[in-house]
């Protein structure tokens, strides 16, 4: 007997680990998030959140450090893919792997040596925790933002460049009306892409002695404490942040726009 | 035409890609204001790279270009009032029609002057008003018949209203030469033709100097004052839409422009020639005996009864073109393409008569092949990118090869040729191309074929050193084939090097 699938039974692995592993605990985090520890409906963990000044400023730092991480990684990043884009083929690739190569190594490994080299120039790391915070973020998302700037100034039609200077812009105005504008999809995908994990990822922290407590701390402080009605919410108002960044962003990056996508 | 008329002038201008690839050479053109020139060549044939230069995309690695007599060779294309219609429109994306056509207005500074308080008058340089910029981007659409479009997003017209904008973005600096690149390349048929005509006029109407890049013949026939055909990154002839398609200077002009005949010929008399077997006359003087290409424009040869005109032959072909018939005639070996507006029936004979005004004279271009080669070890010789067998006894009158390969000269003395410099000449018609490359002595690509009434005419163009090879040959391949270069033994003609020869 031949074997023979239609494209919708190829889809069957997936969707079974998509519900198993995604839909099913969205719904667990959303009862969890709503009840109590007896299973009793209740807005209070909701109230608990936006009241407390505990959990808003938590909310504020994260927030702050995940702005000032996204923001240094544009400085860092666009420069280089900018550079990256514009050189001749033969050494591009080779650059570009050299962006990517710290991917390939283990992120605790990474972070580690980090450390020594900031406890090397600093003395006393716990001294600067929101900067090195910053600097260990940055060191491990870079390459996240560099990808899709490159693409985006990569498939930049030379053309326009030289159109603009033919209509009289110097290369200063070139870049200002013409490149810039023309790599926003490529930005707006960097940031998301920075700016989201930076907020949840405090094994950076943790390792670089950073004691503040960011929204992924916090959950993980509630989950360990085996709350899951407050841990959840917190997950769930993270969700909705997530949420909504991607739909504004989506306004603004262009709709045939690969950048996303060839970083994945 | 005296040195102040000429808008732009380029002088001994030469450009190399990479150290080694000339893509132009030798660029001598002048071009007066308001006049239409077209570069017209094949693709590849440097004629973009030449605008490219005059728009300031490229620097020329040697001449000089000069605009209005001051060499703006080395100016950045900002600096230089000279505006592009790029080849895919090059609109900016993420701008509207409306600012798409104001952004050179925008960066623009104009001098203004004024009287301060003291009566004395002054001079500022300002934008253009936003008002200005309105009237001027209004005018620009009115011009190429695209008002109302202001707001609309570029990715949203057709290619030929994409094409109208990015005339407008260049015509609303008011530039004093417009420079376009293969501007209808991408539209359909009925669009390219009616856009050449609206240019034309616009071009008019405008009065500014219009520089044209094609590679479409009729395109630079029907609008240019003047055309500048390029091959091989050199100008071939620069003249009058009329001269080039009247007095071809070579073959490769007249194939270029317009369908011809070109026949091996031969001077035979004061203003005769003869060629497919019959004597003509000419207009053009070349001496006696002198081997010359002809060309015959398909409608100047006329179609009568046999026996009367200068040739006969039979129908093999006749098709309908609309206007005019298209009829291929043979005589003997010989293949004569006529357009007439009467035709005669396939099979049946016809006399062909072609007065003198129709019959152009050119130099040969190639008669011998000529390289610098060198002996290899087993007396085969290395020349134009390939080792062919030859006879290297020819090199010293009456020598002979001994048995171990080296020669003996008639006074017995013994001689190593290995590494020897020769001078390598070979007759056109000596050498043949094989499908079997590993046959050939050398490998290389088709890059021209010529049809010259009973034979083609083939340059085949090495790709290591880019050594060419011309030849004729009666079948037919294709143009980018690659070839092996057969060449037969005793047809290599071989002379020593005399000692401090170079070249």
């Amino acid at each position: 007997m031949k074997l023979r699938f239609n494209r919708s039974q190829l889809c069957i692995p997936y969707a079974v680990f998509l519900t198993a592993f995604v839909i099913a605990p969205l719904f667990v985090i959303v009862y969890y998030a709503f009840t109590d520890g007896q299973g009793q409906f209740t807005f209070s963990n909701f109230i608990n959140f936006f009241t407390s000044t505990n959990t808003l400023g938590t909310l504020l730092y994260s927030f702050a450090l995940a702005v000032v991480t996204t923001l240094v990684c544009l400085v860092i990043a666009y420069p280089t893919a900018y550079i990256l884009a514009r050189s001749p083929l033969k050494k591009k690739h080779v650059l570009l792997m050299l962006f990517i190569m710290p991917m390939w190594i283990n992120f605790t490994l990474r972070i580690t040596a980090l450390k020594e080299i900031l406890s090397a120039i600093e003395g006393n790391i716990s001294a600067y925790p929101f900067l090195n915070s910053v600097i260990g973020m940055a060191y491990d998302f870079l390459p996240f933002m560099i990808l899709p700037l490159y693409t985006s100034l990569q498939k930049l039609d030379k053309s326009l460049l030289e159109a603009a200077s033919d209509l009289g812009a110097d290369k200063l105005t070139v870049f200002l009306r013409v490149t810039l504008p023309l790599s926003v999809p490529g930005i707006i995908s960097g940031m998301t892409m920075v700016l989201l994990p930076s907020m949840t990822n405090y094994v950076v922290l943790d390792m670089l002695y950073n004691s503040t407590y960011i929204m992924g701390s916090l959950i993980g402080s509630y989950f360990s404490a085996y709350d899951w009605n407050n841990g959840s919410l917190i997950s769930l108002v993270l969700l909705v942040i997530i949420l909504i960044v991607t739909l504004v962003t989506d306004r603004f990056s262009d709709k045939d726009s690969n950048a996303r996508g060839a970083v994945l | 035409m005296s040195k102040s008329q000429n808008i732009i002038e380029l002088i001994d201008v030469k450009k190399v890609f990479d150290d080694e690839t000339v893509a132009v050479d030798s660029f001598n053109l002048e071009v007066g204001k308001g006049e239409f020139v077209t570069f017209l060549g094949p693709s590849g044939c440097g004629k973009t790279t030449t605008l490219r230069m005059i728009a300031g995309f490229e620097l020329p690695t040697s001449g000089k270009i000069l605009l209005n007599g001051e060499d703006i060779s080395n100016l950045p294309p900002n600096k230089r009032p000279v505006n592009t219609v790029f080849q895919k429109y090059a609109l900016f994306p993420h701008l509207n029609v409306y600012e798409n056509i104001a952004f050179g207005l925008r960066l623009k500074k104009v001098e203004n002057t004024y009287v301060n308080k003291n009566g004395e008058s002054y001079k500022k340089l300002q934008k253009l008003s936003k008002a200005d910029i309105d009237k001027k981007v209004k005018k620009a659409l009115e011009i190429v018949d695209l008002e109302g479009f202001e707001k609309r997003g570029v990715a949203t017209l057709s290619g030929g209203q994409q094409q109208r904008i990015a005339i407008a973005r260049a015509i609303v600096n008011q530039p004093e030469i417009l420079l376009l690149d293969e501007p209808l390349g991408a539209l359909d048929l009925k669009m390219r033709k009616e856009m050449q005509i609206e240019l034309k006029k616009m071009h008019k109407r405008l009065g500014i100097t219009f520089i044209y890049v094609t590679h479409d013949q009729e395109e630079a026939l029907t609008m240019s004052d003047k055309i500048v055909v390029i091959n091989d990154g050199e100008i071939q002839q620069i003249g009058t839409p009329d001269q080039i398609y009247n007095e071809p200077v070579n073959t490769f002009v007249a194939d270029f422009i317009g369908e011809s005949n070109i026949f091996n010929g031969a001077v035979v008399g004061k203003l005769k020639v003869k060629f497919c077997g019959a004597t003509f006359d000419c207009l053009d003087d070349y001496e006696i005996n002198q081997l010359v290409d002809v060309v015959v424009r398909p409608e100047d040869i006329k179609i009568c009864r046999p026996g009367e005109g200068q040739l006969k032959g039979t129908v093999i072909s006749s098709v309908f073109k609309g206007v005019h018939y298209e009829i291929t005639v043979e005589r003997g070996k010989f293949e004569i393409i006529i357009q007439s507006t009467s035709t005669a029936p396939v099979g049946s004979t016809i006399g062909m008569r072609i007065e003198p005004d129709g019959i152009h004279l050119m130099n040969k271009v190639y008669t011998v092949n000529r390289y610098d080669g060198v002996i290899t070890k087993n007396n085969k010789v290395q020349f134009g990118d390939g080792e062919f067998d030859c006879d290297v006894t020819r090199l010293y009158e009456g020598s002979s090869l001994d048995e171990e390969g080296y020669l003996i000269t008639s006074a017995g003395e013994k001689i190593d040729l290995a590494g020897v410099e020769v001078n390598v000449e070979v007759d056109t018609h000596d050498i043949t191309m094989t499908d079997d490359l590993a046959a050939g002595g050398a490998q290389g690509n088709i890059i021209s074929m010529i049809y010259k009434g009973d034979h083609y005419r083939y340059i085949v163009r090495t790709e290591e050193n880019e050594e060419d090879y011309v030849f004729s040959s009666p079948d037919m391949w294709n143009t980018g084939d690659l070839v092996g270069i057969i060449i037969p033994k005793d047809k290599i003609k071989l002379s020593l090097k005399q000692v401090g020869e170079s070249d």
